[in-house]
């Protein structure tokens, strides 16, 4: 039985994985390449170790966005609006954090903390706005991105940016000091005897990215707030039945997922651009959705969703050298999130009926010997 | 709703159409005003209006799109992702083939997204929010992908933009009123005229009239038609009545005999079209080619506009018309929107007012302070920044969800999934 409901579990994924190597082998056939010379050059070009590093620096950050919409997620809660919590966090968390005279793992402390408050904040409208105005937060949090995005132009371009730069037209806030960032992994990695090339550098930010996880593991799973949480979005009425107040538990779950909203753009900030730009990161908080998606909310699936994502951009790097466009990759995307959510339905359909008849045959089977005693 | 017996007595209002004139009239009243108050002309030059028309149709037929799958029960995150579906195949056929097969074509593109966005939700009964998601993602993917694939090897184009597409779809002069050409003879040029009156109310509604009926691109007539022919279908016949009944009940509909599936069906694939006639629309009277992120966020704007219209076509396009006038007015002069300010701190206080007589205090003391507050910031600003402009569309929505929430009426199972054969809506 155990063995069976194992495998019922990964016949989703494994399925919709299949499914999407399929379609994008359509694709990959449609422009007369071999689909097959594909995925072996981004397979062999994908585990070079720099490329390992890369993916794993692009994961990072997703692997935060997707946990910030998994913990909506998890009460039946949508924060879409994770692109523009994150957005206008960074903007506001790279100021303050270049600007306040303070000493080093201060500054950081500082970084993440304002990065944070920022994210909650601006998640918070959208939740006041659902509990006092009754108004959906997809619509609400697809709104304030867009208004986040024009007051973080707005706020870099007129009171943020660094002035008296000369001969250098891209917009930014000063940059953060060195002693103000969190160090790469590179040192760690030597240590275990991996050599990264130079140039390739491992986010420090993936222990914290790590703790993260875990601590949305031990809330939604291991505490009373946690199993409140599921229990709302699984049920809301018997949720409500048994006390819980769901008005309370909107706001604090919007604060929650805002919070880590926040963090999507630091480990960009802190390993690659130590200071907010008119081209910083962008797109992270809709891919988070993905990810979240493919990861089913769960934080090992959110993590290996998150490299899924990293390792097929960084492996299509090699494509074009070889004439295939490597913007297959985001059709791969695409098409990979479908797949699952797909799949996933199906299969819940698949167990739901098996178990009604099983239910059914327990009921038949339980009346026959009820009718085969004598009275 | 069903156990609802008519009332007795029937209450005789004033009909919708009138009082929607009316509102219109003190509107532009209003705006007069200030124009004669700041001398801010373009506030209400037949250019403005004009522009206004062209910047509004991708807003109001991505909008109708909407409305056609969320009348049905579906919720339609992906008109994003469908409009960006219409532009890339309304251009590429545009280019190899002309304006009208790139309509089409657009129209095609769209509607093949919103078929996809059927089979998923619809078929496969997946949350709608979460389809809209992955077809938006999907969508700017795949016009990538087909980018490289069709205009690697072509001049002037590339990864990100098509070539120009040939030819144009034909511009329109109402004859008499907008100096039109009647068998090529010139005819007098009304509107224009009062216009250049500089009369208070009148030369602005001769403004308003010339810029709807000058230079109009026969795309917009077509789209401006489709507002009261959509009011018609859905309000007026049996198929739009079972449409409806769809996205209501359809528990009760099933039960009627109406095939829901197949309703949805249509309602979502229509939907996805008129996004991608939008998306040709930009294609052809704003760019003369493909651009990526062309969109720029309209489908959402069009999903706004669906909202602030409270579900119903003429709402939609009020939306519409209200999002394209102030980005019309932002592409057009800076000092204009600092007068819009005026207007916008003027029209609020008004509304607190209305919102008093009907003992609405705290909405209306809410209205009173923004009113206040925009009222300074036009006495102390001396130019509106432009990413303000940007987001007029969703601070509004913001604004008429917080405020008007209650009065909003979306379809009763809009977004729900449904099985067929079950018994009640889960």
């Amino acid at each position: 039985m155990r063995v069976r409901r194992m495998l019922i579990a990964l016949l989703a994924p494994v399925s919709a994985l299949v499914l999407a190597v399929l379609i994008s082998s359509a694709a990959v056939l449609l422009i007369h390449k071999s689909p097959i010379t594909t995925f072996r050059l981004m397979a062999s070009f994908g585990v070079r170790t720099d490329s390992l590093i890369f993916a794993a620096n692009e994961a990072i950050p997703l692997f935060v966005s997707g946990l910030a919409v998994a913990i909506g997620f998890k009460m039946g809660l949508f924060n879409i609006g994770v692109e523009g919590q994150y957005t206008l966090a960074a903007l506001v968390a790279a100021y303050v954090g270049a600007v306040t005279p303070v000493p080093g793992v201060i500054r950081i402390v500082l970084i993440l903390l304002v990065a944070m408050i920022v994210g909650a904040a601006w998640a918070s409208i959208g939740g006041v706005l659902k509990i006092t105005r009754g108004v959906h937060e997809v619509i609400s949090t697809i709104m304030l991105n867009f208004v986040a995005f024009g007051i973080t132009a707005y706020l870099l371009s007129h009171f943020l940016k660094q002035q008296n730069l000369r001969g250098d037209f891209v917009i930014k806030t000063k940059e953060i000091p060195s002693s103000g960032l969190i160090p790469s992994l590179n040192g760690l990695l030597r240590a275990l005897g991996v050599h990264p090339p130079a140039g390739s550098e491992l986010y420090g930010f993936l222990p914290l990215a790590i703790v993260i996880g875990v601590a949305y593991y031990v809330l939604v799973w291991r505490t009373r707030f946690g199993y409140d949480l599921r229990a709302s979005g699984s049920n809301p009425d018997a949720a409500r039945v048994s006390g819980v107040d769901s008005r309370a538990m909107v706001m604090k779950m919007m604060i929650l997922s805002g919070a880590i909203a926040g963090l999507v753009g630091m480990p960009d900030l802190f390993g690659l651009y130590h200071r907010y730009t008119i081209d910083f990161v962008a797109g992270l908080g809709f891919t988070g959705i993905a990810v979240a998606l493919v990861g089913r909310n769960h934080p090992v699936g959110i993590a290996l969703a998150a490299f899924l994502f990293g390792f097929l951009d960084r492996a299509a790097q090699i494509l074009d050298l070889e004439g295939i466009p490597k913007e297959i990759t985001i059709i791969m995307r695409g098409v990979i999130i479908l797949c699952v959510v797909i799949a996933y339905e199906v299969v819940r359909r698949i167990v739901q009926a098996q178990e009604v008849r099983a239910a059914a045959e327990r009921m038949r089977l339980m009346t026959q010997e009820a009718e085969s005693v004598p009275a | 709703m069903i156990a609802e017996t008519a009332p007795a007595v029937q209450v005789r209002r004033r009909p919708r159409f009138a009082v929607a004139l009316i509102v219109a009239g003190l509107i532009l009243a209003l705006l007069s005003f200030v124009r004669s108050v700041t001398g801010a002309d373009d506030l209400t030059s037949s250019g403005t209006f004009s522009a206004t028309l062209r910047v509004s149709m991708p807003i109001l037929l991505a909008g109708l799109g909407g409305l056609y799958a969320e009348r049905a029960g579906i919720v339609n995150i992906g008109l994003e992702g469908m409009m960006i579906l219409g532009t890339w195949f309304g251009a590429w056929a545009g280019w190899q083939w002309g304006p009208w097969a790139g309509v089409l074509m657009g129209m095609a593109g769209g509607a093949t997204g919103g078929l996809l966005h059927a089979v998923a939700t619809v078929s496969f009964g997946i949350d709608h929010i979460i389809s809209g998601v992955a077809i938006n993602i999907l969508a700017a993917g795949v016009t990538r992908f087909l980018s490289v694939i069709a205009y690697t090897n072509v001049p002037g184009a590339g990864i990100t933009q098509s070539p120009q597409v040939k030819g144009s779809i034909p511009d329109f002069n109402l004859p008499v009123a907008a100096g039109g050409h009647i068998f090529g003879l010139s005819t007098p040029d009304v509107f224009g005229w009062i216009e250049r009156k500089r009369w208070f109310f009148l030369s602005d509604v001769g403004a308003l009239l010339k810029g709807l009926t000058g230079n109009v691109a026969v795309l917009t007539i077509i789209a401006i038609a489709l507002v009261p022919i959509t009011w018609w279908i859905l309000w007026r016949t049996a198929f739009g009545l079972r449409l409806r009944s769809v996205g209501e009940h359809p528990v009760a509909a099933e039960s009627l005999g109406v095939r829901v599936y197949t309703m949805k069906y249509i309602a979502v694939v229509i939907s996805g079209a008129l996004a991608g006639m939008a998306g040709a629309f930009l294609v052809f009277e704003e760019a003369g080619i493909y651009r990526e992120g062309q969109t720029a966020g309209r489908g959402f704007i069009a999903l706004a506009s669906l909202i602030f219209g409270n579900w119903r076509p003429m709402g939609v396009a009020a939306g519409a018309g209200l999002f394209g006038y102030a980005d019309a007015l932002q592409l057009r002069s800076n000092t204009s929107i600092l007068a819009l300010l005026l207007f916008a701190a003027i029209a609020l206080a008004l509304v607190a007012v209305w919102l008093l007589t009907r003992g609405r205090i705290v909405p209306a003391l809410a209205v009173a302070v923004l009113s206040g507050m925009v009222f300074w910031w036009h006495a102390v600003a001396n130019t509106v920044p432009n990413e303000f402009i940007a987001i007029t569309p969703y601070v509004v929505t913001l604004l008429v969800l917080a405020l008007a929430a209650q009065r909003l009426r979306p379809p009763a199972a809009d977004g729900r999934r449904y099985r067929k054969g079950q018994s009640e809506a889960v």
